[in-house]
């Protein structure tokens, strides 16, 4: 909503307030306004001028000589390019020393040898938006009207003398899209008297009600309903005042009748139709729904269709108005119309929106009945709107109105007391401060026992309990001057749950071990949201119903796809050796169609590609590869203190067959581990790249209850290598397994140190490479004892896996 | 004899003197004082002296060996400190030769914020409470007071993916959820950091996806005044200790009174700059008094409860933060953005 200030001044004393003023004061009390527009502020100097004569310039075909009279003695030569310039008219003259928009100055020139001592001026010249121009305003100079004072500051003629307060209004301040609204907002505020608008209305003897007949078929769409009648106006260009008010709005002025309609519509927040009379059939007006298809062409010139939702004005023939949205081509007010019905009502706001936006055809119009006009200025407005149309536009306006009201639209009364006011807000406010601040929102009220007994004004259709009437209260009296305060209650003790824990262990490891957090959208596309989940069987992707692009239509069912999307992203900027990992969930339904909100769980995933250590001048290059992923997870899940798990191989789609394994613990998969198929990798136009997912749920399941300390060993361990050939397909973890078997109770540690094959080592073998330590916990063990349980670890070896000594 | 071990002294003394290294003084030592050395063949010889020339022939013989093993012990004192000095000139290095990098990787700084906030909002006794990212339309909307005819609950504002479910839109239905959880017990003080998504073209400014973290403190005799303290409280934890708030009158479905909150502009501290626009106060957040039919309809009796809430968007905290142009940075993860945020 664009509020002028000058215009607003009309309705509330503004003496010595600026408009900066008044926007701070309306934003510190909840109408919030975005930006303050001074008009002309870059314009000084600019009159009223008469082109006396004018004559082609004697060395340019596109160039006039204007005797331009400034009502200041002689007239002066001016050099106009503008083809439309002629004698006789009143133009806006930049004198020389003038300043325009844009840091124009005007200086004695000469143009092609002749002297020129100013510029006439166009419109969009004096900063006027083309938007709000006519077709012929738009090109060449700006013709005032005939009766423009002579001489005169063309800036306060032309109105540019304003500010303008863009309003950012929230939804629930529809009051405030209206002069007169605002007006009743700002006079709270600056606690200021209001002077609204008299309606002065001559009437003839000649009764609406005998040519005007209003039907309302569809009384809940269509609650009230006002017609009046003028006859016998003549359509021409509103004075410059309409037009200026009109134009600092932001509305473009059309003819006296339309500008009329919109200039009351700005004033009382109602908006209001002018049909040519001549053109409803009869006289008669009929509210109704719309026939299914039925069809008209709005005054845009487009044709639409309706439907039976739609609120119709129609005559018995034909739609004449789509109600609230639009008016109908076929009785638009033109050069022509004589005779003219007005239309004043109040539309039921839901379904005026819902045509709009199936139209869409959003109007300001539309935009106020929206939002619910106040039905108490229905009447009022239609009968301004009158007046003025017979003031500007000629004509008689006949006696009365066609009325159809079938609601009552009551005041609301709602209870407030002043404890509950003041424990609401933490104020101590007294009764007579609260009593004030009502008289300057202008509500009435009463005391019942302890309580007001608040009556809200129609216009204020926002208010509709006790709460909202403490917001009233607290806003004008102050944001600020409520006091700071902290809560009374008990204390409450701030702590993490298990599970948020785990997740920043989580972090804390990963991060450890140089993995950067990345974090991605959960949309993704159909094909990715194919995938599937690692951790539920047969998931269906679910799709936006209406997605903005294909590549965020669907919702992911494992973060793989959304992490080589960052993996991609940087192998584009040159950065190819990428550790990344992210928390966050996947949405897995087995439904077709939604019924349930799906399971959303919790998962951890990470991504290596390129060099997982780059070469430096002691190191190497260590590429990536599945063993630095397994580290990883194998490190994450003893750091959680997770365990023992297993890693079985697996095969999978988008996966490499022969390097991916599923991570489980006593057979529940919590996991995979493995490297990117090397197609989808091409296709990711990514090096190779290890990755892993693990369930946050599963990870919580397995957590460690209550760890206890362990004595330290009191006798020293022996340590001893031993180094088996196998067959190649003998897998290592089996091999471990049966050692930490056989060792029992005397193994108390073993690691995997040596895998080779080649020279000395027969074809289709392994050498497997382990370091024991063997340890009692009562004594010094004897060599013996370390001979005898080798000796079983061995056997045990043999017997399991063929193994021999190497 | 007694010439012979003198000359044996002189000659060894000297060859000890003029040895250059370990190996030649061993060797020295072996050639004298070893088993089969010339000092060990006198004491052997001993024994052909007259018995009354022994003691005084015995006594040189040990004097000179004496005399010969100090020598040495001298000389291989000597030499192994000349050993060590040579060693460590070996041994020196370029200390100016980069180490071994050991990197830790970054948090995002999403996370980073969100984790500030919640440590803030854990010191005052606020627990975390999540809540799904696949919202059903009534605890998006219906019971947050947000009508069916409102703007918000348009298919084309919002991604729905039946006419039930859509994505949620905002943080607060966690506050229903956790509302209806708690059975009408208090006091209930969460706050909720989450995914939120909207059908906003991406750009600079703009994102189909964001994060939000919204609070709420329900419980009895709880004022506007109390959310101003714990706001405050918050606002000078998290942006400094002289930082100031101010509220502002505005509007949302769930609160009533309802409030935009401003703090004082973390750039230019109140003075006007280009980021507050030349006003000294930057919004960061939304608040109000929970709205009684929000209470109500989560089972809370209004007349008896009353709360208060709030939201704030976490890309516009980091991007006032670190002075962040675009909020696709945060989605995009280029590694060249994450690794500028190693240090917070």
């Amino acid at each position: 909503m664009r509020v002028s200030f000058q215009w607003l001044s009309q309705y509330v004393d503004l003496e010595g307030v600026t408009p900066q003023d008044l926007a701070e004061a309306l934003t510190r009390s909840g109408v919030e306004v975005d930006e303050v527009i001074d008009l002309g502020e870059e314009i000084e100097n600019v009159v009223i001028g008469l082109v006396r004569e004018c004559k082609p310039h004697p060395a340019a075909d596109k160039l006039t000589l204007c005797q331009v009279d400034l009502g200041d003695g002689e007239p002066v030569q001016i050099v106009c390019g503008a083809k439309n310039v002629q004698a006789g008219q009143k133009v806006p003259v930049a004198k020389i020393g003038a300043k325009l928009p844009g840091g124009i100055k005007i200086k004695k020139a000469k143009l092609r040898g002749e002297v020129s001592h100013g510029m006439i001026c166009s419109a969009s010249e004096l900063g006027i938006d083309d938007r709000l121009l006519s077709e012929d305003q738009k090109e060449g100079i700006l013709v005032l009207p005939e009766d423009a004072p002579l001489g005169e500051d063309a800036i306060a003629y032309l109105g540019l003398n304003d500010s303008i307060l863009e309003l950012d209004l929230t939804p629930n301040r529809s009051d405030c899209l209206s002069m007169i609204g605002v007006a009743y907002e700002v006079a709270a505020i600056l606690d200021r008297e209001l002077h609204l608008p008299t309606i002065d209305l001559q009437e003839s003897d000649q009764e609406a009600s005998a040519e005007v007949e209003v039907n309302v078929e569809a009384k809940e769409a269509c609650p009230y309903y006002v017609a009046r009648k003028v006859k016998g106006v003549r359509i021409g260009p509103s004075p410059i005042w309409l037009q200026n008010r009109l134009r600092a709005v932001g509305i473009r002025p059309i003819n006296n009748v339309v500008d009329v309609t919109n200039y009351v519509m700005m004033e009382y927040g109602q908006p209001l139709h002018a049909f040519d009379a001549q053109q409803v059939k009869g006289g008669r007006i009929i509210v109704r729904l719309a026939r299914q298809g039925e069809k008209v062409v709005t005054l845009d010139d487009q044709e639409r269709s309706l439907d039976e939702s739609m609120l119709t004005i129609s005559d018995p023939e034909k739609v004449i108005a789509v109600a609230g949205v639009m008016g109908a081509a076929n009785s638009e007010v033109t050069s022509s119309t004589r005779d003219i019905i007005l239309e004043a009502a109040y539309f039921d706001p839901s379904r005026t929106r819902r045509t709009a936006v199936t139209l869409d055809l959003r109007s300001e119009a539309s935009l106020r009945f929206e939002k619910g006009v106040d039905p108490e200025r229905v009447e009022e407005a239609c009968s301004r709107a009158a007046q003025l149309i017979a003031q500007l536009a000629g004509g008689t306006v006949l006696k009365g109105a066609a009325v159809n009201k079938s609601s009552a639209f009551t005041r609301r009364n709602i209870l407030l007391s002043i404890n509950k006011l003041n424990s609401v807000l933490g104020t101590q406010l007294e009764a007579n401060e609260v009593e004030q601040l009502f008289r300057r929102l202008r509500f009435q009220w009463e005391n019942v026992g302890q309580k007001w007994q608040v009556t809200v004004p129609t216009r204020r259709p926002d208010l509709a309990i006790e709460e909202d009437l403490i917001e009233e209260v607290a806003r004008l009296y102050g944001y600020d001057r409520i006091p700071t305060t902290l809560p009374q209650g008990i204390t409450t003790p701030g702590s993490f749950t298990p599970k948020q824990r785990l997740k920043r262990r989580i972090k804390t490891f990963l991060q450890g071990a140089g993995l950067d957090q990345v974090v991605t959208y959960s949309l993704v596309d159909e094909e990715e949201s194919r995938w599937g989940s690692w951790f539920k069987e047969q998931v269906e992707p679910i799709r936006l119903a209406m997605p903005m692009s294909k590549e965020r239509s669907f919702l992911r069912t494992t973060l793989i796809p959304s992490l080589l999307e960052v993996a991609h992203y940087n192998k584009n900027r040159q950065q190819e050796d990428i550790h990344i990992f992210e928390m966050g969930r996947i949405y897995l339904s087995q439904e077709k169609e939604l019924h349930q909100l799906p399971e959303e769980k919790e998962v951890v995933a990470g991504l290596i590609s390129g060099m997982w250590q780059k070469h430096d001048w002691q190191q190497v290059n260590e590429p990536a590869d599945f063993y630095v992923v397994k580290g990883l997870v194998e490190g994450l899940l003893h750091y959680l203190g997770i365990g023992p798990v297993q890693f079985k191989k697996i095969i999978r789609e988008h996966y490499h067959p022969g390097r991916t394994a599923e991570v489980l613990i006593n057979g529940q998969r919590l996991g995979f581990i493995g490297q990117l198929h090397p197609l989808v990798q091409k296709d990711w136009e990514l090096k190779e790249v290890y990755l892993f997912e693990l369930d946050l749920d599963g990870l919580y399941d397995h957590l460690p209850a209550q760890l206890t300390y362990e004595p330290l060993p009191k006798y020293p361990g022996v340590e001893q290598d031993l180094a088996i050939v196998v067959d190649q397909e003998v897998e290592a973890e089996a091999v471990l397994e049966t050692i930490k078997e056989a060792g029992q109770p005397l193994l108390k540690q073993i690691a995997l140190f040596d895998v080779y094959t080649g020279e000395g080592i027969a074809p289709g073998k392994k050498s497997l490479a382990f370091s024991l330590l063997f340890r009692h916990e009562e004594r010094t063990l004897t060599d013996d004892e370390v001979r005898e349980v080798r000796q079983h670890i061995l056997d045990r070896l043999a017997q399991k896996w063929g193994a021999v000594l190497r | 004899m007694e010439k012979q071990l003198l000359t044996l002294l002189e000659e060894a003394l000297a060859r000890t003197k003029a040895a250059q290294n370990m190996e030649q003084l061993k060797e020295i030592r072996v050639a004298y004082l070893g088993k089969k050395g010339p000092i060990t063949e006198s004491l052997r010889q001993m024994g052909t002296l007259p018995p009354e020339e022994r003691p005084r022939m015995g006594q040189l013989a040990n004097d000179v060996r004496r005399q010969i093993a100090e020598a040495f012990e001298q000389k291989e004192k000597e030499l192994s400190a000349k050993l060590l000095e040579e060693q460590l000139r070996r041994e020196s290095i370029d200390v100016t030769l980069p180490g071994r990098p050991v990197r830790v990787g970054v948090t995002h700084p999403l996370q980073a914020v969100i984790e500030e906030i919640e440590a803030i909002f854990l010191g005052m006794g606020f627990t975390i409470a999540e809540g799904p990212e696949v919202e059903a339309d009534y605890y998006n909307f219906e019971a947050l007071n947000i009508p069916k005819n409102h703007p918000a609950r348009d298919m084309q504002d919002s991604f729905y993916i039946t006419e039930e479910i859509l994505l949620r839109t905002h943080t607060s239905p966690v506050q229903v959820r956790t509302l209806e959880a708690r059975q009408g017990e208090v006091p209930v003080k969460i706050i909720c950091p989450g995914k939120v998504f909207r059908r906003d073209t991406d750009d600079a400014t703009h994102s189909h996806q964001f994060m939000q973290i919204e609070g709420l403190y329900v419980d009895e005799g709880i004022r506007m005044s109390d959310l101003k303290g714990i706001l405050l409280q918050f606002a000078r934890e998290m942006f400094g200790p002289d930082q100031q708030i101010r509220l502002r009158p505005s509007f949302f479905p769930f609160t009533e009174p309802s409030a935009e909150v401003d703090i004082s502009c973390i750039l230019c501290h109140g003075e006007g700059c280009r980021v507050c626009k030349q006003t000294g106060w930057i919004e960061i957040l939304g608040s109000g008094m929970v709205h009684p039919k929000v209470l109500e309809r989560a089972g809370y009796d209004a007349e008896r409860y009353t709360g208060f809430a709030f939201g704030m968007g976490v890309e516009r905290i980091a991007m006032l933060k670190y002075g962040i142009d675009d909020i696709r940075h945060f989605y995009t993860n280029d590694s060249r953005f994450l690794r500028q945020f190693e240090t917070i």
